[in-house]
């Protein structure tokens, strides 16, 4: 390793010009040529902006001010722009859809050369060349709307790799990917380090899944400052990540469940170079000592699809013979990969498409003639981003918009959507604009403006896309709350934690067929669902093997059930 | 929704005009418009019409990717012709200077054969238009489109706005319906039955969402570009670049043709824009 640092923060600080308070504090870091680091920390930390200072958006895009003083290369970057920064250091950015410019792949990858007047024919070979490297190179004429979401970010990676750039910075690489595309984004920026030996940072909070391949050094960052600096091993046995509020990997949980005391003389970076000789038996008697729980469940039916086909076009079936029964009180999780027909289903239970062939009921009642305003009313849905439903400025008169738009006098109005703004925890901010919500209360008043209908069943569609532990934490405990109080829940969802703590039972959609219908524990550890579903096997499972437990299955749902338990 | 997605944006098929540069068919389709726009002649008007028909089946434009369009622009059209007809029923006489009654209609208001024609030819003016509009925008990737306006010095920046707008056409399209489909279900009514004042009301409750998702995604997209170095020099060059062959400027040649042939008829035959087949 060589000693110059190929990027060097001293006494570093930021303040954003729109913001109070600065958002990076006294960051004193390096970063040597061919490292591998992983920057973790929660939602609002300022590892995001920690990132924007490297590729040079701060200052380019975003103005604020700097103290302190950061090189790249040895050259103090307020000296060089954007431009000459692009040059240094290649940004992958989050969302893969959004930064996708080009009309096609090839279009796409060449945008940097085009922009540097690269030679038409010059430019072609080089983007053939690139596009091989990341196994695009049958794509080049496809549109984005024909891609994957892994697809177009491999993409997006080559328009960066076009530059032969010695630093690649990946910005929440996993956000939109689900389990297996993710895998296997971690696999590939891997090998690129591994072939090319360019320094490689990735911004992240899921941490246990970028751990999946190794890195050399994680970065906490916490309120704007570096509060840790160590490897995998290091950090995972520490206190750091509970006292951050990131996740720790699963299988360390279940450890620390057993009363293991974790330390980094066993490896427990990675689940691959865990060395379990000794807690074995730790393991297996906490595993036998829970209880199992009763997953029984005999509620009367509330909705209910009954060979249900569906196609845009005629031709192609989105939806293929679909049938399930889901009883009063349940929470639900429907998975599958992209275009795996998850969203189609749920248009058709809101009445935005009508059925081919089937019935929906609910509580046993065909309900084909009802219109989606109708239907609004037992069925709610939740849209991913608050963003694309929020639509008037007072939280108040958003939540109240459906009440309004079904003429219910203004008096019961004010009393309904009070009680919602209380269930939701939005009381004390009844007369708030929206615009000065967090996102995730943002997300809380989407939920309430469907709860004021008081719907019975609630169907979300990601409710947890790019959130943080800590703010997961609150949107699942919020909705076990409302599940509690009656309504039955519907999650669409990529997240397998999402699955493993709080739907107990798993619908899984893949090309329009259901797969799988049964408890979350088996379907992440059956190898044939987790291959067709585009989901990764738990590492609680492997965890499992190691402690030479059989059933792993069975552990899966044990430590589902004593989490529960904890829980309660 | 894939075949939705479709409507109105170029869609990637091997045809003989998918093949022309999008330079060349802007340019075509600026003479073309320009001879129905400028001639009255109803003769040259049907003429250009068969042309741009057949131009569209050779560009195999399926029907059912435009159907939703043409029934808009008929609609369109009558309302037009109607309204027109009341506003002006003795325009036809004023340019031909003759008068043929056909009837009464109501009052002193007559129905004459000089209107009729008049309005006759005037509904293939506007209408002739259509299919040159669908052809030039179905069959035209955007971004070649725009390497070729860069190409005749059209400011880059410009040229590329433009090829990003028809990039990101289909995602806002799709933004739009799931936003109406969502708000629907809270309640709102967006068919025939709401009042005008209120459907206006409505309409504010989707673009609202609609411009803030909207806004988010232009904060992101114009980061990637910047990172990528976009406008980092006063040139930059296109992957998509076409350079102009002989059949673009066959074609081109054809529209000027066309365009001065019907000139010709205006000046030599008709003396004058109109056509009078009363005289």
């Amino acid at each position: 390793m060589n000693d110059q640092a190929i990027i060097e923060f001293q006494d570093f600080s930021f303040q954003y010009f729109s913001q109070a308070d600065p958002t990076l504090y006294d960051i004193n870091l390096k970063i040597h040529p061919g490292e591998k680091i992983l920057i973790v920390g929660p939602s609002g930390s300022g590892k995001s902006t920690l990132g924007r200072c490297l590729n040079g958006l701060i200052p380019f895009s975003y103005k604020g001010v700097i103290t302190g003083s950061l090189k790249i290369n040895g050259i103090e970057t307020t000296s060089l722009d954007i431009f000459n920064l692009s040059k240094l250091i290649g940004t992958v950015l989050q969302d893969s859809d959004g930064q996708f410019v080009g009309l096609t792949v090839g279009e796409d990858i060449a945008f940097a050369l085009e922009n540097d007047n690269v030679a038409h024919a010059e430019m072609h070979t080089r983007v053939k060349e690139v596009a091989r490297m990341v196994d695009m190179h049958n794509w080049l004429s496809s549109s984005p709307f024909e891609l994957s979401g892994g697809q177009k970010q491999r993409t997006s990676l080559a328009g960066v790799l076009i530059d032969d750039v010695p630093i690649l910075l990946f910005d929440e690489p996993l956000a939109n990917l689900d389990p297996a595309t993710g895998k296997t984004a971690i696999e590939i920026i891997d090998d690129i380090h591994n072939n090319s030996g360019k320094t490689i940072i990735i911004i992240e909070h899921r941490l246990e899944d970028v751990l999946h391949r190794d890195i050399d050094r994680v970065i906490v960052i916490k309120e704007g400052r570096i509060i840790a600096d160590m490897d995998a091993h290091e950090l995972v046995s520490s206190r750091i990540l509970k006292v951050t509020g990131i996740r720790e990997p699963l299988y360390v949980t279940a450890m620390k469940y057993a009363g293991i005391h974790v330390t980094s003389k066993m490896l427990p970076g990675h689940i691959t170079s865990l060395k379990l000789e000794g807690s074995r038996n730790a393991l297996r008697a906490w595993y036998k000592a829970i209880t199992p729980d009763d997953h029984h469940n005999t509620n009367p039916s509330i909705l209910r699809m009954k060979n249900i086909s569906f196609s845009y076009d005629g031709i192609q079936k989105v939806l293929d013979d679909i049938n399930f029964n889901i009883r009063e009180g349940e929470m639900v999780s429907i998975i599958g990969k992209n275009g795996a027909g998850k969203s189609t289903l749920s248009k058709l239970l809101c009445g935005f498409e009508k059925e081919d062939q089937g019935t929906i009921h609910y509580k046993e009642k065909d309900i084909k003639g009802m219109t989606i305003k109708e239907r609004a009313e037992t069925i709610g849905l939740v849209m991913q981003n608050p963003n694309q439903m929020i639509s008037k400025p007072m939280i108040f008169d958003e939540v109240a918009l459906g009440l309004r738009l079904r003429n219910v006098p203004e008096d019961e109005i004010s009393h309904r959507v009070e009680m919602v703004l209380k269930t939701c925890g939005l009381a004390p901010f009844k007369d708030w604009p929206i615009s000065a919500l967090s996102y995730g209360q943002k997300k809380r008043v989407t939920i309430a403006s469907i709860l004021v209908l008081d719907p019975k069943i609630l169907i979300l569609d990601e409710p947890t896309a790019g959130q943080d532990f800590r703010h997961y934490t609150e949107i699942m405990k919020f909705l076990l709350e409302i599940n509690k109080r009656g309504v039955t829940i519907i999650l669409i969802t990529h997240d397998m934690h999402l699955m493993l703590e709080y739907t107990p039972r798993s619908i899984v959609l893949s090309g329009g067929r259901k797969i799988a219908d049964t408890l979350a524990s088996v379907v992440l550890t059956d190898s044939h669902v987790i291959a067709e579903a585009n989901l990764k096997e738990t590492s609680l499972f492997k965890l499992a093997q190691l402690a030479g437990i059989e059933d792993g299955t069975n552990f899966v749902q044990r430590f589902i059930d004593y989490e529960k338990g904890m829980r309660n | 929704m894939n075949s939705k997605m479709k409507l109105f944006s170029y869609n990637q098929v091997d045809s003989p005009i998918h093949r022309l540069s999008g330079l060349t068919k802007l340019i075509c389709f600026l003479l073309l418009t320009s001879t129905v726009m400028y001639s009255y002649d109803i003769r040259v008007i049907l003429l250009i019409m068969l042309f741009s028909l057949l131009i569209l089946k050779v560009s195999r434009i399926k029907f059912s990717q435009i159907r939703l369009m043409i029934i808009y622009v008929l609609i369109f059209l009558f309302t037009n012709a109607v309204i027109s007809f009341f506003f002006s029923p003795e325009q036809g006489v004023e340019i031909y200077k003759t008068r043929h009654v056909i009837g009464n209609l109501y009052g002193s208001l007559k129905l004459t054969w000089e209107q009729l024609f008049y309005q006759f030819t005037k509904f293939f003016k506007y209408a002739s238009v259509v299919p040159l509009g669908i052809i030039f925008l179905l069959t035209t990737n955007p971004s070649e489109f725009a390497s070729s306006l860069n190409g005749v010095k059209v400011n880059f920046k410009a040229a590329y706005a433009f090829a990003l707008t028809l990039r990101y056409f289909p995602d806002i399209q799709r933004n739009y319906h799931d936003i109406s489909q969502a708000q629907q279900a809270r309640g709102l009514d967006l068919s025939h039955k709401a009042k005008p004042m209120d459907r206006f009301k409505y309409a504010l409750l989707i673009i609202i969402p609609l411009i803030f998702s909207t806004l988010d995604r232009i904060e992101m997209i114009s980061n990637a570009m910047d990172l990528r170095g976009f406008a980092k020099s006063h040139t930059r060059t296109w992957y998509t670049y076409r350079k102009l062959q002989r059949r673009d400027y066959a074609a081109i040649l054809v529209s000027i043709l066309l365009f001065l042939a019907a000139l010709g008829v205006s000046a030599f035959i008709n003396h004058g824009r109109f056509y009078n087949p009363f005289i």
